[in-house]
């Protein structure tokens, strides 16, 4: 069961290796979004450092959505994702191990650039520490919640809008916590409590989004 | 082995078949025949359990496949009209990734080998036909599977290749295996029992 969780995993890190521009494209595309707001709003840099957290966020956000709409689609176009239906492990598990590869294509990279982005925002380097945090523990969510509108809208013609409108509300806790727990670190006052929210968010999640995909798998073969 | 009983399937609110009853013992081999949109597809995916009939049951050693799952899966190779095989991989690659979610035994070498299938090059840059024997080597190394559904298995093969797809047929049935299968090739399908299905 696991051989197979890890062996998925691995086929789906080696298919993006294969197709790196993909993973590139979302990369960028998360730092053009971020690199854009000053460019709206001004370069006054009290309003930079004040909108920092929240800008990141949400460019984490729509660069995470950005993957969603393949995450599924290609197994089934494919066949391989009924193969994945038919395998000898629970559907669950398998579903766990294609929300981790989502995440290490396209949720971890974020947490590694974030503070790319922080330093062009002038946000006090101490808070970094608590931004990185945040990501770790919110771009998980963000894969395992997404994934379940993935596997809802496969097929559907327009899906990829769908997708969107699916899920982005879904991912507004993970967006008041992530960015709220920044921005109480800037403000000086302990951000451990936001931060254990994120981590219950993620544990929830992590127990609960497999089986939804699962099931909503089962309905989108169909 | 396998007993279906009472089976109905509407697709679109077009009834395709229904009170479809049939069983398979070990060693048989039935063929599913019918013109397009008769439901062969539908037929067999019901049998699998990717698609949930509108009525009816399938039982595997007298158990409920729905209620069997991953156990009855684990009984299964299912080969559908996509080929199920990732383009950016290599032959070997797919293969030992099918065996692994199947929780079979790791031996991609030797079946790619009897098929004629090149084992590194991406299956992105391979022929139509080396693509479908890629797809089939997953039967080579499914010999310990008792029940095999394949949908179009001779379809883009060339006269060679169809004689391995008979010959892997046949040995499995040979063995006390099961094959339900769908074609409009004759070929090979002289000792199977014939299930029509009307449009």
């Amino acid at each position: 069961m696991l051989d197979a969780a890890c062996c998925l995993v691995r086929r789906d890190l080696l298919l993006a290796w294969r197709r790196r521009s993909d993973v590139a494209t979302a990369l960028l595309f998360f730092v053009i979004v971020a690199s854009l707001f000053p460019l709206g709003v001004g370069a006054e840099p009290n309003l930079l450092r004040a909108i920092a957290p929240g800008v990141i966020w949400v460019a984490a956000l729509l660069s995470s959505m950005l993957s969603l709409s393949r995450l599924f689609a290609a197994d089934h176009a494919d066949g391989t994702l009924e193969q994945m239906l038919l395998g000898a492990s629970p559907l669950g598990v398998i579903a766990a191990a294609k929300a981790a590869a989502h995440w290490i294509v396209s949720g971890l990279p974020l947490a590694v650039i974030a503070p790319l982005i922080a330093l062009q925002y002038g946000l006090a380097p101490e808070l970094y520490g608590v931004l990185i945090a945040t990501l770790l523990l919110g771009t998980p969510v963000l894969s395992l919640i997404g994934a379940i509108g993935a596997a809802l809208t496969l097929g559907l013609r327009g899906g990829g809008v769908l997708l969107s409108l699916l899920v982005l509300p879904l991912y507004v806790p993970v967006l008041i916590m992530g960015a709220g727990a920044v921005d109480m670190a800037s403000a000086g006052v302990d951000p451990a409590g936001r931060l254990l929210l994120l981590g219950a968010m993620l544990v929830f999640a992590a127990a609960f989004a497999p089986w939804a995909i699962a099931a909503a798998l089962r309905i989108s073969i169909e | 082995m396998l007993e279906a009983a009472g089976l109905e399937c509407v697709r679109q609110q077009r009834t395709l078949f229904s009170a479809l009853s049939f069983s398979l013992s070990a060693g048989e081999r039935l063929r599913i025949a019918g013109p397009n949109g008769s439901g062969k597809t539908s037929l067999l995916r019901i049998l699998c359990g990717l698609l949930a009939p509108g009525a009816g049951e399938v039982r595997w050693r007298g158990e409920r496949i729905d209620a069997l799952q991953e156990e009855y899966s684990r009984q299964i190779v299912y080969l559908g009209h996509a080929p199920a095989v990732k383009d950016d991989l290599t032959p070997a690659e797919n293969l030992e990734i099918a065996c692994r979610l199947a929780g079979l035994r790791v031996q991609t070498k030797e079946a790619l080998e009897r098929l004629g299938v090149p084992q590194d090059v991406p299956v992105r840059k391979l022929s139509q036909g080396q693509r479908r024997r890629a797809a089939l080597a997953r039967l080579v190394v499914s010999e310990s599977v008792p029940l095999w559904l394949l949908d179009e298995p001779y379809a883009a093969l060339d006269a060679q290749a169809t004689a391995s797809v008979d010959a892997l047929i046949a040995g499995h049935a040979a063995r006390g295996g099961a094959v339900i299968f769908t074609t409009h090739h004759e070929t090979g399908a002289a000792k199977a029992r014939v299930l029509e299905l009307h449009a």
